[in-house]
């Protein structure tokens, strides 16, 4: 039903992209909330980890890493769960429930765009926290520099992959934008329990730990852990992350609504 | 009930840019359209056209089906059944051409708060390739002052011109405006009506929908009436109050009580009724003159006679048989 085709040159269609991409960029700026909750409060966790001279011990617990080491993959995944599911699907609900799509809708431009744009915006978001959780926590508090630089992009990339549509269900789940921003609260929190923010995953007991690898937010900390620390991360945890991206991407496409 | 209604006033001007109006080709035209939600028939069998240039008004009671009959026109909606043509295109299969030249304000769609008006001005301007000149279009509508303000800041008058304005914003050659004064104020509402005069003056066929019986009558050159889905009447607006009337009505106070029969043997009077001290004679062709002369040669007076023009609120009445705000309160 969606036509992408537009009678736009294609210079002018980026132009029209741009426009729409860069007032999604002062929107997300002019009200912070997820710039806080996915940027903000990430990076200020992991300077206040830091600081704390007791997380810098190599502790025989935890295999001889620092607990801040276990710190900053979660710190990361807290980043891209907080945008994904808060981020990405409040303002495209609060965009349904205001009519913003209708109106884009009796536009040459199709609907989708908008969607796109805050995919795009979401995704340079959730990139830049990354950047500065990863490039702070190396340079200035003697975290390790990845061991697999491609296992790290890899697992991002795919954890991302399956994060961003669990968002747009949140949107697609959520009449309004007050609703999607509970529903995204409710999904955050169970997930970045598992993915170790109280209980770092080593010391899980095994039961938790086995249901916390099968978790989007368990999987994708023990992918980034072991780019970081060991090497190109084992198979099981992308499958699963790559499981939920191909789920999530299926069921977002079958229930998101327009109106 | 008005007396002197200005849509018989205007009727002289009505009828000869109807005259030209048809000698165009038809800007929009709908055949048969139908649409049904589960067993509620939305819209029924509506067949109509507008002519290019034409001030087209689509007047019906809330939920009569007109907001359904302009989604399912401008390609928002399929209809079940009828065909749909917009300049000859096709909305469903002709989506990017229609979009083109269609410029579309809906009745519900709210901007984002943070956003500055020319930040919004500025992108809908680009999804188009030949848009207005903006500070033209902004400058007729009063929003010059505005371009740094907060769609929040921007009061309901405000938000309903800047909508106005994103619809024309792609120079459309057709302007659909759904319920586009709703919430303004009289003076306000007053100044919507001429921009859309003079928006209708460059060329652009505007469709209007609207429950306000006053702006159908000011603005519009022909009104569909839609009432339960279905087209009750299409006309002029002066011809559908005259329809209404079914003939004219003088009111007086009579100098002293009389047969009504006196009055319903002539051939101009259709009926007589009692209206406390007031008679009220329905009738057609030179009634005031036919009754005064009949009263008087049965020695009777006339005081305050008054002859009562029926306007297109009437005539929503009587071929409705409910008035036009009535669904606004339910």
């Amino acid at each position: 039903m969606i036509s992408l085709a537009l009678r736009l040159p294609s210079a002018s269609r980026r132009a029209a992209f741009a426009k729409i991409v860069r007032n999604e960029a002062r929107l997300a700026w002019r009200r912070p909330v997820g710039l806080i909750a996915g940027v903000a409060i990430p990076v200020l966790l992991m300077v206040i980890f830091g600081e704390i001279s007791a997380f810098q011990q190599p502790s025989a617990i935890l295999g001889g890493i620092t607990l801040f080491d276990v710190y900053v993959p979660i710190l990361a995944v807290f980043a891209i769960a907080m945008i994904a599911l808060l981020g990405l699907p409040v303002p495209l609900a609060s965009y349904r429930e205001l009519g913003v799509l209708r109106r884009l809708s009796t536009t040459p431009v199709p609907r989708s765009w908008l969607l796109a744009a805050q995919g795009v915006l979401q995704l340079g978001i959730a990139l830049t926290a990354l950047a500065v959780i990863f490039g702070v926590s190396i340079a200035a508090f003697g975290a390790q520099a990845p061991v697999s630089s491609g296992g790290l992009v890899l697992s991002i990339a795919l954890s991302a992959a399956g994060l961003f549509p669990i968002g747009l269900m949140v949107a697609a789940v959520a009449r309004t934008a007050n609703a999607a921003s509970v529903v995204g609260r409710l999904a955050f929190f169970p997930l970045i329990f598992f993915a170790g923010l109280w209980l770092p995953r080593n010391l899980m007991p095994t039961l938790l730990r086995d249901i916390s690898n099968y978790t989007p937010l368990g999987a994708a900390v023990q992918a980034i852990q072991s780019s970081m620390l060991n090497g190109f991360p084992p198979a099981a945890p992308l499958q699963v992350m790559a499981g939920y991206a191909v789920v999530f991407a299926f069921l977002a496409r079958r229930f998101f609504r327009w109106e | 009930m008005a007396s002197a209604s200005p849509a018989i006033m205007e009727s002289g001007t009505a009828s000869s840019d109807e005259a030209q109006a048809a000698a165009r080709q038809p800007a929009v035209e709908i055949a048969h359209l139908s649409k049904t939600y589960g067993a509620l028939t939305a819209v029924d069998d509506v067949s109509f056209s507008v002519a290019e240039g034409e001030i087209f008004g689509i007047l019906g009671p809330n939920g009569a089906g007109k907001t359904t009959t302009v989604e399912c026109a401008i390609g928002l909606r399929s209809p079940d059944a009828g065909t749909i043509r917009l300049l000859g295109l096709d909305p469903l299969t002709q989506r990017d051409d229609v979009r083109e030249v269609v410029g579309v304000q809906l009745q519900s769609g709210a901007l984002p708060d943070k956003l500055k008006v020319r930040e919004i001005l500025d992108m809908y301007r680009s999804f188009y390739t030949e848009p207005a000149d903006v500070g033209e279009l902004i400058k007729v509508l009063g929003l010059t002052e505005k371009l740094g303000d907060y769609y929040k800041a921007l009061s309901g008058g405000q938000r309903q011109r800047l909508s106005v304005a994103l619809a024309l914003i792609g120079n459309p050659k057709i302007a659909v405006l759904d319920e586009m004064t709703t919430g303004l104020d009289p003076q306000a509402r007053r100044d919507t009506w001429d921009l859309i005069r003079g928006v209708r003056d460059r060329g652009v066929t505007i469709v209007l929908v609207t429950h306000f019986m006053e702006e159908a009558e000011r603005l519009c050159d022909r009104v569909a009436l839609i009432d339960s889905g279905r087209l009750v009447a299409l006309d002029i607006p002066a011809r559908l109050a005259a329809q209404a009337r079914g003939g004219k009505q003088v009111r007086f106070v009579p100098s002293d009580r009389f047969d009504d029969r006196l009055l319903t043997s002539l051939p101009e009077v259709s009926a007589v009724q009692h209206d406390g001290q007031h008679v009220v004679v329905n009738g057609s062709g030179d009634l005031v003159n036919a009754v005064i002369l009949q009263l008087a040669a049965a020695g009777i007076t006339a005081r305050d006679v008054e002859l009562v023009s029926l306007n297109l609120e009437d005539a929503f009445v009587k071929l409705t048989g409910r008035h036009a705000t009535e669904g606004a309160m339910s």
